[in-house]
């Protein structure tokens, strides 16, 4: 074996070696010294994210006999990842030092650090074994962490919901891979799609809807979505932001590499039409549902799931400008849903307060938190000149470059109208903290340092990204 | 990118909006948006005097100023500015109401914010004006639209928060249109083979959209813009959005934003995709033609004061689209006038509906009488807008109104006849509700006597009345010089392509 292929891991590796120092430091510290594990954290995943720019502009490699591939656009969503995770970490420094978190606060990073090494592996793989291998490494650990809140009732009941969906979404994936399997002879992305060749027989239409379902479970995809708004609602704070943008993310890039270089030739046969029906229930009943949320979190939840269905509007168009146009939505949506998150956490952490109504008034005693959430809710929205606006732009763009399909005209209109649906409901917020009147308000008080360094981070992606052509064009040169 | 004077149009705006989030006191607020302002008026005047001096030289660009500087580079999308006379007519336009708004909203609650806003509103008004890259243009559309929902929601009046929330999903919807139709543009601008572009000129010149995509996508960005200038059916923002909006948003609301429909409509939608338009024209002829008609009917009926200028406007902006459809030099010209005579009068009016309100606290023109005795002033400056209103000569209306059925008119077909003469019945209705209110309003006997305490208008409400005024006066008298300033776009070669005279 030729073990200088394990160089081509240097992510990976890197990952697992903060990984490792986190946990030694928190087994072996003392009672005192242990307040400084997340810090540690933070220190080391800020090192390793610094390091991922410096490695993003490798060539090509692989490794493990092509079951592991390093490209700049691999390099690329995982160094979006690591921002997105490094953001959630600081976000959750408070919470882990708060009383009831504190006893176990090692344990949240260590198992963070985890997923994320799970997501890298998915992303990575070009070998249906080592994808699974990542997916199940991503998916467990988050089980755990949905469940960190021991104290709370719901955060259980979502531990459990989240443990369901998560294995049998995995069945009914690996139902598909076996199918693939018995039709193909191989795991290897590249030997699948040549042994399918165009051909498109029931036994393939069946492994796809297998596959597409279980992908729809991991993406929260409509109608796989019945899990989000529970787990979302009952999970801590700091994890229900993980959840719904790293790993909707990754998810979203792994599904865009296997239909693309696994399914790629059977595209317009096979998983075009699944794809269009998917994307337009995805994004108007997340959008119809969201209106009706009184839950802050249970509404990001629905959002989010409107907002996974113009990720996957990003796949449809399946070329470069899809694959960039994915990647930056992605990006965008990190931080304009971590803003949202890290406002939220804050007003949690302080009052305990989660409801829309609580909201109310919420800019005469806390204008730059409403300040903030606007931006954020802004952005989600697809108001110019934050990101969000060019973010839908360029998924749109994508869809329709190239083609003169006019279904595919019809579904960008749909999901445009759809942007307006969602304006209401996001307006709603803006509403909430602008223009209506509380009698008891959400006294003034000053957010943690980290909460604060967390959102000015969010606020300063959410006007620059957009409006700084660099990123765009950054991940557009890595996709083509 | 500095060298060229119209970037300066939005770097203004962005200086105030900077100057006031640095702000300690009302009276530093005030400086900066009356400094600012007038530094904008005074640079769209400025540009004016160059704009003419070059045509006199003879340069025959279709558009000056023009530069580009690129920002998306895959999707060559560029930041390119370039303006002919009517964006400067409209430049012009949006300085004077930003002015007399800053002054209309003197002693508005919140000042910082509610600047901010209107300042954030009028950056995206700028912008779209002096853009002549779709992307971009589309970009200060929406940057303009957003603000109204905060400047309706915390600073407006009744029923609020309804109005606000649909006059921003209706106008959002609009641009959601817009949206896919400039995106279908964008990928049949250029021949097989060549670049594809944003830049309008260079689409223009290129003239390889399709027949059947022109038939596609010029009815979505009408629809688009025309949204936004108040079409039936889509109008219903207009009335419920002007009438809880504060006096400064309804002002530049309808004096300058619902021009952005009628700008866009020419500007992209007719400009690209001649054909099309020729072709469709009379189904929005048919839908406009109704929003005149029924615009003024329901005027009649109002007894709201911002409800009866609000469905004016809706009759108004309709002839604006009204007489863009009819393709032809004098009416477009016409059109023209009316934007620039509709947006000075209507700014005039709501300026008047709010010191009148601020005053008496009713807007119901059952509750008010006699203000003529009492508020001598503000009654004769209302009056004056009811006369340029009606289109009475020597005021703007008149000139526009009679420049656009003139227009009209050429056409030979009995269809375009029977519309245009349904059209002008719109003059009778239009004396019918201005005359009502002020007859009811200003004349006859007091009908409230705690009125008799009112004192009539501040220096700086004269100031803002008095500057519209003598604006609307101004195209009443010297229609030429507006005409010049805008003939030349309307030069033979955009009507040769059409086909028409």
């Amino acid at each position: 074996m030729d073990y200088s292929q394990f160089l081509a891991l240097k992510q990976e590796i890197g990952l697992l070696i903060v990984f490792l120092l986190v946990f030694l430091y928190d087994t072996f510290a003392g009672k005192k010294s242990a307040k400084g594990v997340p810090v540690a954290a933070c220190l080391g995943m800020l090192a390793l994210t610094v390091y991922g720019f410096f490695e993003s502009g490798a060539q090509a490699t692989s490794a493990f006999a092509g079951m592991y591939v390093g490209s700049p656009v691999v390099a690329a969503i995982k160094n979006i990842l690591n921002v997105g995770v490094l953001i959630v970490l600081v976000q959750s420094l408070k919470w882990a030092n708060s009383e009831f978190t504190a006893v176990r606060r090692g344990e949240f990073y260590e198992l963070i650090l985890l997923t994320l090494l799970g997501m890298y592996l998915m992303i990575s793989s070009r070998h249906f074994l080592m994808f699974i291998i990542g997916l199940e490494t991503a998916s467990l650990p988050l089980c755990a962490l949905v469940a960190f809140d021991k104290h709370r009732y719901e955060s259980h009941e979502a531990a459990i919901k989240y443990v369901l969906t998560a294995v049998f979404s995995s069945a009914i994936l690996l139902m598909g891979l076996s199918f693939v399997y018995a039709l193909s002879g191989t795991l290897y992305y590249s030997g699948i799609a040549a042994m399918i060749g165009s051909q498109m027989g029931v036994m393939l239409a069946v492994a796809l809807a297998f596959v597409m379902a279980g992908f729809g479970f991991k993406l929260s995809l409509v109608p796989f979505h019945l899990w989000t708004a529970d787990v979302y609602q009952g999970a801590p704070t700091s994890v229900t932001s993980y959840l719904s943008v790293i790993s909707k993310g990754s998810a979203a890039f792994a599904f865009l590499v296997v239909l693309t270089q696994v399914f790629g030739s059977v595209y317009e046969a096979a998983w075009e039409w699944m794809l269009y029906t998917l994307i337009i229930l995805t994004i108007t009943v997340g959008n119809l549902f969201a209106i009706r949320q009184v839950n802050m979190k249970r509404f990001l939840a629905f959002s989010s799931i409107s907002q996974a269905g113009y990720i996957m509007l990003a796949i449809v168009g399946h070329n470069a400008m899809g694959v960039s146009a994915l990647m930056f939505y992605t990006l965008v949506y990190i931080f304009s849903n971590l803003a949202a998150f890290g406002v939220i956490g804050a007003i949690e952490n302080a009052t305990g307060k989660v409801n829309m109504t609580d909201y109310n008034g919420l800019y005469k005693t806390n204008p730059r938190l409403a300040v903030t959430m606007m931006l954020a809710m802004f952005s989600l929205a697809g108001i110019p000149p934050f990101a969000g606006f060019f973010s839908k732009f360029f998924v749109f763009t994508a869809t329709l470059n190239g083609t003169d399909s006019v279904a595919l005209y019809v579904l960008v209109l749909v999901a445009l109208i759809n942007t307006i649906i969602s304006l209401y409901y996001y307006l709603l917020v803006v509403k909430a903290m602008f223009i209506n009147e509380s009698e008891e308000p959400i006294a003034t008080f000053r957010s943690a340092c980290s909460e604060r360094l967390g959102m000015w981070v969010c606020v300063a992606g959410i006007i620059g990204l957009g409006i700084v052509s660099y990123f765009y064009d950054y991940l557009l040169t890595v996709a083509a | 990118m500095f060298s060229n004077i119209l970037i300066y149009f939005v770097v203004i705006p962005l200086v105030m909006m900077l100057g006031l989030f640095l702000c300690r006191n009302i009276k530093q607020i005030r400086a900066v948006a009356v400094v600012g302002s007038v530094a904008l008026t005074a640079l769209s005047v400025w540009l004016l005097i160059d704009y003419l001096a070059l045509r006199a030289d003879g340069v025959s660009d279709p558009m000056l100023w023009v530069d580009s500087w690129q920002w998306f580079a895959p999707l060559n999308i560029h930041l390119a500015v370039g303006v002919d006379g009517i964006s400067i007519a409209m430049l012009i336009l949006t300085g004077i109401i930003l002015i007399t708004g800053s002054f209309a909203s003197w002693e508005i609650p919140q000042p910082k914010e509610f600047f901010l806003w209107l300042i954030l509103l009028s950056t995206g008004v700028y912008g779209f004006f002096i853009s002549i890259d779709l992307f971009t243009m589309f970009m200060f559309y929406e940057v303009a639209l957003i603000p109204m929902y905060l400047l309706i929601g915390v600073w407006g009046s009744g029923n609020k928060n309804y109005s606000a929330m649909k006059l921003t999903l209706m106008l959002m919807g609009g641009s959601a249109f817009l949206m896919l139709g400039l995106i279908g543009i964008y990928y049949h601008s250029a021949p097989e083979g060549q670049p594809l572009t944003w830049n309008i000129l260079e689409i223009a010149k290129n003239d390889a959209i399709s027949h059947g995509w022109q038939t596609f996508l010029f009815p979505m960005t009408f629809v688009g813009f025309g949204v936004l200038g108040a079409m039936f059916p889509f109008h219903t923002w207009s009335p419920d959005g002007h009438a809880s909006a504060p006096t400064a948003v309804s002002m530049l609301h309808a004096g300058v934003l619902m021009k952005l429909g009628g700008y866009g409509c020419f500007r992209v939608a007719i400009y690209l995709m001649p054909q099309a338009a020729n072709e469709l024209a009379w189904i929005f002829l048919i839908l406009t033609g109704i929003s005149v008609v029924y615009g003024a009917f329901s005027a009649c009926v109002q007894n709201d004061l911002k409800y009866i200028n609000a469905y004016s406007s809706v009759s108004h902006c309709g002839l604006v689209l009204f007489a863009i459809l009819m393709l032809n030099t004098t009416a477009m010209t016409g059109a023209i006038m009316q934007m620039l005579s509709h947006g000075l009068m209507t700014a005039l009016f709501f300026a008047l509906i709010g010191m009148i309100y601020g005053r008496t606290h009713t807007r119901d023109i059952r509750e008010m009488g006699g203000m003529m005795q009492i508020l001598p002033y503000l009654s004769v400056c209302y009056v004056i807008a009811g006369m340029a209103s009606l289109g009475l000569p020597g005021l703007s209306g008149f000139v526009a109104e009679m420049t656009i059925f003139v227009g009209s008119f050429q056409h030979s077909d009995m269809f375009h006849r029977v519309f245009v003469i349904v059209a002008c019945s719109s003059i009778v209705t239009t004396a019918v509700y201005i005359l009502r209110v002020v007859g009811k309003l200003l004349y006859g006997p007091v009908y409230d006597e705690h009125h008799l305490t009112l004192t009539d208008a501040k220096w700086w409400e004269r100031l803002s009345t008095a500057t519209l005024i003598v604006c609307v006066a101004a195209i009443g008298f010297f229609p030429n010089f507006f005409i010049d300033l805008i003939k030349f776009t309307f030069s033979p070669e955009i009507f040769t392509v059409i086909g028409l005279n």
